[in-house]
């Protein structure tokens, strides 16, 4: 995909894309103006356990969307579905309006969504520039009969490795350009991993953990650069448990928690949202157990699963 | 001892016949495990497919030699397919525990005495090396004299040998420096992010098992070529192990890291066979029939050749002409 269908935006203005943020509504499933990726009723199983029950979410084209949640909600299972990388048990989801049901994941990387991985995979016994080498899509080299005449993709090689150096640079990578991968920090290989996505001009980037196990130096370096993605005209997805970079950077924030969609909204509304609350810390986080409240607790539950033994259904009134 | 005759014959060895078929299963195998990180335990079944295809052109159907080189070639990237569709999807064990198995299947099936009428059970095929005998050049022996001399038909087929060898090599340097041989080293070391930057990982598998199944089978057929003879025991599972510890002596994801190691392995296998031969063998033998008879010395070499292995990987594991920084990665 060229470039030039990117509509870069200044570093710091707002763009149209964000301000028709403005007037979402702050509610799980909510409509966007201009959705990039759209999906529906996904549904992940794994045995008894239901990981991922996705309703409806869409995601802003042109913004940073951050996807949080506690441990266990279902976040990465939910971007493998994404991504291709895993298949749901029911549901449709679509990218730039082409549906992605049984698309496998290295199509779905072509048509312009690219994901990183929570755990960092760099190539280790390849050297850095022939990591970002591999990143470039639509190599005539990588088929098999033109792969052995040298003169059919030299020219392309060398357009790739200049990309790669202009992005290695922008990376602070540049320095390390003949090094193996392996032998990288963990702060540069997410910058590794971040800069070899770009290779392959990616619309939509999905960022699976971008900030776990970096320095905070490197932290604040690495916020620029997923910044400087949407400023370039990209969309951004990330999953994150850093609050700090949630607040920064996102635009939009999309709340996981027992693999639903518990609520969205721009970061300072989701901060205090009760369900948000509630599922980090749970609904009686702010409570004292004093020995009565306790009591109180017990009491309510003992009562709730009477209620179910007797047969009557009834809902939950807990909130 | 005579030293010159030692050498002499580990030399004739070394660059022999037999030194070629190691030589391009082990090229094979570098493109399978040395750059793709396929583990094919199974390299001799290839290389049978190939072998019994140009005995059995000639004697079964009364075709050409070349025939059943084109068929041989054929077969090969069959059984690379049967073998790749169920297993190129699961993790890299599966495609090991199935060629290994696939390998002695075919073995033992080829060899069974119902088809001995066709291919000879276990004593195989002969009497169909005729048509290459006749474009033999050379008319008498060749080598140096008083060192290292092959036989008029040895040194034929060393030169059709060393003509492939060569030919693989360079078809090896040419995918292995594009694009396609870096999609290769890529998957080798993590395929989930190779699929996740729009390469189509399963197809490059199977590319990769095909052409390294084949290189497998010119190996067969030289197998075939050397004994004007093809049969069962020609490919045990041993044949395999053989070619991995070539391909482990020269380097793996090294051109001509097979090459070097098949020479300097049977060079070694050789050499140390002669040595105990002739230090345990005669009237008044060097070593005293006590501590080791003639009958022992010939399974000698296998041991020390295998404490030499074991020392090789502890003191250079990347093999010859490997990279010892590579290693340092895989340690952190």
């Amino acid at each position: 995909m060229p470039a030039d269908r990117l509509t870069p935006t200044a570093p710091g203005e707002h763009s149209a894309a964000r301000q028709g943020l403005a007037d979402v509504p702050r509610e799980p499933g909510a409509p966007k103006p201009d959705p990039i990726l759209v999906a529906d009723g996904i549904v992940r199983q794994f045995g008894g356990l239901t990981a991922v029950d996705v309703k409806h979410v869409e995601i802003q084209r042109g913004v940073i969307t951050g996807l949080i949640g506690p441990n266990g909600a279902g976040k990465t299972t939910f971007f493998n579905l994404l991504t291709g990388f895993d298949r749901p048990d029911a549901g449709t989801w679509s990218f730039k309006g082409k549906g992605l049901n049984r698309v496998p994941a290295y199509k779905v990387a072509r048509l312009g969504m690219v994901r990183t991985f929570q755990l960092t995979k760099v190539l280790s016994k390849l050297t850095v520039i022939e990591n970002m080498r591999v990143g470039a899509t639509g190599q005539r080299g990588e088929g098999l009969f033109s792969a052995m005449f040298a003169p059919l993709w030299r020219a392309q090689e060398a357009a790739n490795t200049e990309k790669a150096d202009a992005l290695l640079e922008r990376f602070l990578l540049i320095k390390k350009r003949e090094d193996f991968a392996g032998s990288l920090s963990g702060g540069q290989r997410k910058l590794l991993e971040m800069a070899r996505a770009l290779m392959a001009d990616p619309e939509l980037v999905m960022l699976d953990e971008p900030m776990a196990g970096v320095n905070p130096a490197l932290k604040q370096s690495l916020l620029g650069h997923v910044k400087s993605l949407r400023d370039e005209g990209r969309t951004v997805l990330f999953v994150e448990h850093d609050m700090d970079m949630v607040r920064d950077i996102s635009d939009w924030v999309i709340v996981m928690a027992q693999g639903q969609v518990v609520a969205e909204g721009p970061p300072d509304s989701v901060m205090s949202n009760q369900a948000v609350i509630d599922a980090y810390l749970g609904s009686h986080h702010d409570q004292d157990l004093s020995e009565d409240v306790e009591a109180e607790i017990l009491a309510a539950a003992q009562a709730e699963i009477d209620a179910q033994h007797s047969g009557e259904h009834q809902e939950d009134h807990r909130g | 001892m005579d030293i010159v005759n030692l050498l002499g014959f580990s030399l004739q060895q070394a660059l022999g016949p037999t030194a070629i078929i190691y030589c391009l299963a082990a090229i094979g195998l570098n493109v399978h495990f040395g750059y793709t990180g396929l583990l094919n335990f199974g390299q001799a079944g290839f290389m049978l497919v190939a072998g019994y295809s140009i005995g059995g052109a000639v004697t079964i159907f009364s075709s050409s030699l070349l025939v059943g080189a084109v068929v041989g070639i054929l077969l090969c990237v069959v059984l690379a397919l049967l073998l790749g569709v169920p297993t190129l999807r699961l993790r890299a064990d599966y495609l090991a525990i199935v060629t290994i198995a696939a390998a002695e299947i075919i073995r033992q099936t080829i060899g069974a005495a119902s088809f001995s009428d066709t291919f000879g059970g276990q004593d195989g095929i002969t009497d169909f090396i005729g048509g290459f005998r006749a474009l033999n050049p050379y008319g008498d022996s060749v080598g140096i004299p008083g060192l290292v001399t092959w036989s008029a038909y040895d040194f034929w087929v060393m030169t059709v040998g060393w003509v492939v060898v060569a030919l693989c090599c360079v078809l090896v340097w040419l995918l292995m420096r594009s694009p396609w041989g870096r999609v290769l080293k890529s998957i080798r070391e993590d395929e989930l992010a190779v699929r996740s930057l729009g390469k189509n990982v399963y197809s490059y598998k199977m590319q990769a098992l095909v052409i390294g199944g084949v290189i497998g089978g010119f190996a067969g057929m030289m197998t075939s070529l050397r004994s004007a003879a093809v049969g069962p025991s020609f490919f045990a599972t041993d044949v395999t192990f053989f070619a991995y510890t070539a391909l482990l002596i020269g380097g793996a994801a090294r051109v001509l890291g097979p090459v070097v190691g098949a020479i300097i392995f049977w060079f070694l296998i050789n050499f140390v066979g002669q040595v105990f031969s002739s230090a345990t063998g005669g009237t008044d033998p060097l070593i005293p029939s006590w501590i080791m008879d003639s009958n022992q010395a010939s399974l000698t070499r296998f041991i020390i050749v295998g404490l030499g292995l074991m020392l090789l990987m502890i003191f250079r594991p990347q093999g010859i002409f490997g990279d010892r920084r590579e290693l340092a990665i895989d340690a952190r």
